[in-house]
């Protein structure tokens, strides 16, 4: 029988994969109340949308500034899905009747179908982000141009969406729905098979990204992070290398919002607009960007520091929020997992690369 | 017959959108728009240029020269107030940046991209602060009687507050062309961005160079606040408004070039004004993105690049 060799880091992916999946599927269900675990629930979207961050921004070098335009595309369309369950065949949202005197749209009309649901939240974000990547990555956009491009991305995404009340509920978002693909979403064993099948994306998306970091494509990824130029000379084109980063990056982003709106049950133009997509980062940078899990951790993290402190202390989140990014950047650059990495010696690629590409001046 | 003019695609509908009035309008609102970010942007264009540091908290200067024209009418009558404000507005803005400048940005001369986050960071405690210091709600800031009224351009009654924001745009341009061109500061600026390493070897202080630029961008943004003050409120997410815009004019104009900001300042505003007659203001937001984007697959590094011999 042959036997399968592995290195012993991939051993720890694998066995780091496994640890995690216990602890979502096993222990916080039991050691947590309903509440905890829907906010657990809430704070694992933001770490699949994380994980992809962690792909474009730690290994790929590209600081996506704009994810909440893919979490909000697919965020939005589970949204309409879950709006014309609760309308009922041939009904038209509540909302509808409110902004738009009863007339839906016919681009609503497929959102009635699941499967076409769940098609348009995984082609469409990764849709967008590849026609967008394609023209900016191709013309070597890289840097500062790049991080501001894609922020105005999302900031021009949400004021469209508010903007076009009629069909996306303006600033008030979409919220009050009833039914999950026929589930009803009050029920609390409902709510606990939500949380799973969002830590399960979690884990599937995380098995993902840990295959690309182990691939060639991998090795490539970095290299043409640091030190585009040479990979531009051995005959890649950066370009390519980093678009697949950029689509799987906003893939998974879109997956977390499609997952967000069934645990939340509200989203809303605040929740993938320039401020929201930067705050993602936030958790990608504590726990370490370049890491596989740092961007996991990080996220449950904050995600956890922002709920307690504004339950106790409205207001101070914002300092937090600005503190940890100055402190995080500037002092611990790597996040957590480099404290992590200084006690062991790891190899090159999971560290953060300090020295960037400096404007051209 | 000349292609396109008889095309019915190419044929245009007599509408009002069309009307040489609502044209010359639509051009001016532009300029109005172009003149504050314009103002806002030329700060920031300096503090980019110099180092590649995008400053995300030039926003947060904005807004406090704001609450400064707020706090320092206070103790002025309305007549000076304004005018006294901005050259203390420049000062606070100067100042902010230079402190941002020696606590955190000089560390990450070699990180740009970080210092875009760190900033933000910076920008988000800051805004906190105004928000306890000056409470939530926007303050308003009086505009002095003699900008009151409109005169006359061209048959259209015009604000005469929006010509006094373009000409103080104006003047602010042709300050920091000169000083740059002229005084041995520019030209200290100039060889400390145009090539570093040999700037200090012909005996210039590249650090002194750089705290100059941070203390004259971050006082324009101070400026820029004081400015706005005549066309909008006063609140603690005043800077957040304009961050993204202005931004995408330096972007579009170019590192580092007053030509290429002024222009892209100019360009967007009468862009976006346009577009929002034509559309609506949300759909215009989009366009313009889009198109940003399609210039940038024209010219990647803005209207008017500095040519180097580096390869990237």
């Amino acid at each position: 029988m042959k036997t399968i060799k592995l290195a012993p880091a991939t051993w720890g992916t694998i066995g780091g994969i496994a640890l995690l999946a216990v602890l979502l599927f096993a222990v916080a269900p039991a050691a947590l109340d309903a509440f905890r675990l829907g906010q657990l629930a809430k704070y694992l979207c933001w770490a699949i949308a994380a994980v992809g961050i962690g792909l474009a921004w730690g290994r790929g070098g590209m600081l996506v500034l704009g994810q909440g335009l893919y979490f909000g595309l697919g965020a939005y369309a589970m949204a309409f899905h879950l709006k014309l369950e609760q309308a009922g065949p041939d009904g038209v949202p509540d909302f509808m009747k409110l902004y738009a005197g009863g007339v839906m749209p016919a681009w609503w009309e497929p959102f009635r179908s699941g499967a076409f649901t769940i098609a348009v939240i995984a082609i469409v974000p990764a849709l967008v982000a590849g026609i967008i990547g394609y023209a900016v990555l191709k013309r070597r956009v890289k840097g500062a141009y790049f991080a501001i491009l894609s922020q105005a991305l999302a900031a021009a995404f949400a004021i469209l969406l508010i903007g076009q009340i009629k069909s996306t509920g303006g600033s008030n978002g979409l919220n009050n729905f009833t039914t999950f693909f026929g589930y009803n979403l009050y029920l609390p064993e409902n709510k606990v098979m939500i949380y799973q099948i969002t830590a399960a994306v979690l884990i599937v998306a995380l098995v993902i990204v840990a295959v690309l970091y182990r691939s060639r494509y991998g090795e490539l990824l970095v290299a043409a992070r640091d030190a585009e130029e040479r990979v531009r000379f051995l005959g890649h084109d950066p370009a390519n290398i980093k678009l697949v980063a950029y689509v799987v990056a906003a893939f998974l982003a879109g997956l977390g919002g499609a997952m967000f709106v069934p645990v939340v049950g509200i989203i809303t133009p605040s929740n993938v607009d320039a401020l929201a997509s930067i705050a993602l980062l936030a958790g990608v940078a504590l726990g370490g960007r370049a890491a596989l899990f740092g961007p996991v951790v990080g996220a449950i993290a904050i995600g956890y520091a922002q709920s307690a402190l504004s339950e106790n202390f409205p207001g101070s989140w914002s300092y937090f929020q600005g503190a940890l990014f100055i402190i995080v950047i500037l002092l611990l650059p790597g996040g957590l997992a480099s404290l992590f990495a200084r006690m062991r010696r790891t190899p090159a690629h999971t560290q953060v690369q300090l020295k960037q590409e400096e404007v051209p001046a | 017959m000349r292609e396109g003019a008889a095309h019915p695609r190419y044929s245009l509908r007599p509408c009002k959108e069309l009307d040489v009035d609502v044209v010359l309008s639509q051009v001016f609102t532009g300029i109005s728009i172009g003149s504050v970010l314009l103002l806002a942007a030329l700060g920031l264009m300096l503090t980019f240029g110099q180092m590649g540091v995008i400053n995300m908290a030039h926003g947060e200067f904005m807004m406090a020269g704001a609450y400064t024209a707020y706090m320092v009418q206070r103790g002025f009558p309305d007549e000076i107030s304004l005018l006294v404000s901005i050259p203390i507005g420049f000062v606070v803005g100067g100042l902010m940046g230079l402190l941002l400048e020696a606590v955190v940005i000089r560390w990450m001369y070699h990180r740009p991209l970080d210092t875009l986050l760190v900033t933000f960071g910076v920008g988000l405690v800051l805004q906190q602060l105004a928000r306890d210091i000056f409470g939530a709600p926007a303050k308003q800031v009086r505009s002095p009687s003699w900008l009151h009224g409109q005169v006359d351009v061209f048959g259209y009654q015009w604000p005469i507050s929006r010509l006094f924001i373009t000409a103080m745009a104006i003047l602010a341009v042709v300050g920091v062309a000169a000083t740059m061109r002229y005084t041995s500061l520019g030209r200290r600026i100039r060889a400390t961005v145009q090539n570093r390493d040999l700037a200090e070897t012909v005996g210039i202080s590249t650090r002194a160079a750089d705290r100059a630029t941070f203390f004259i961008g971050s006082g324009l943004a101070g400026v820029a606040g004081v400015l706005v003050t005549l066309v909008g409120s006063t609140g603690p997410n005043l800077g957040q408004s304009y961050i993204i815009d202005v931004f995408l004019v330096v972007v579009a104009g170019g590192i580092g070039q007053i030509k290429g900001t002024v222009i892209a300042a100019f360009g967007l505003g009468i862009i976006d004004s346009f577009l929002s007659h034509a559309t609506s203001g949300s759909v215009a937001k989009a366009l313009i993105f889009v198109l940003i984007v399609l210039f940038l697959q024209a010219r990647p590094e803005g209207l008017f690049a500095v040519r180097t011999r580096s390869l990237v």
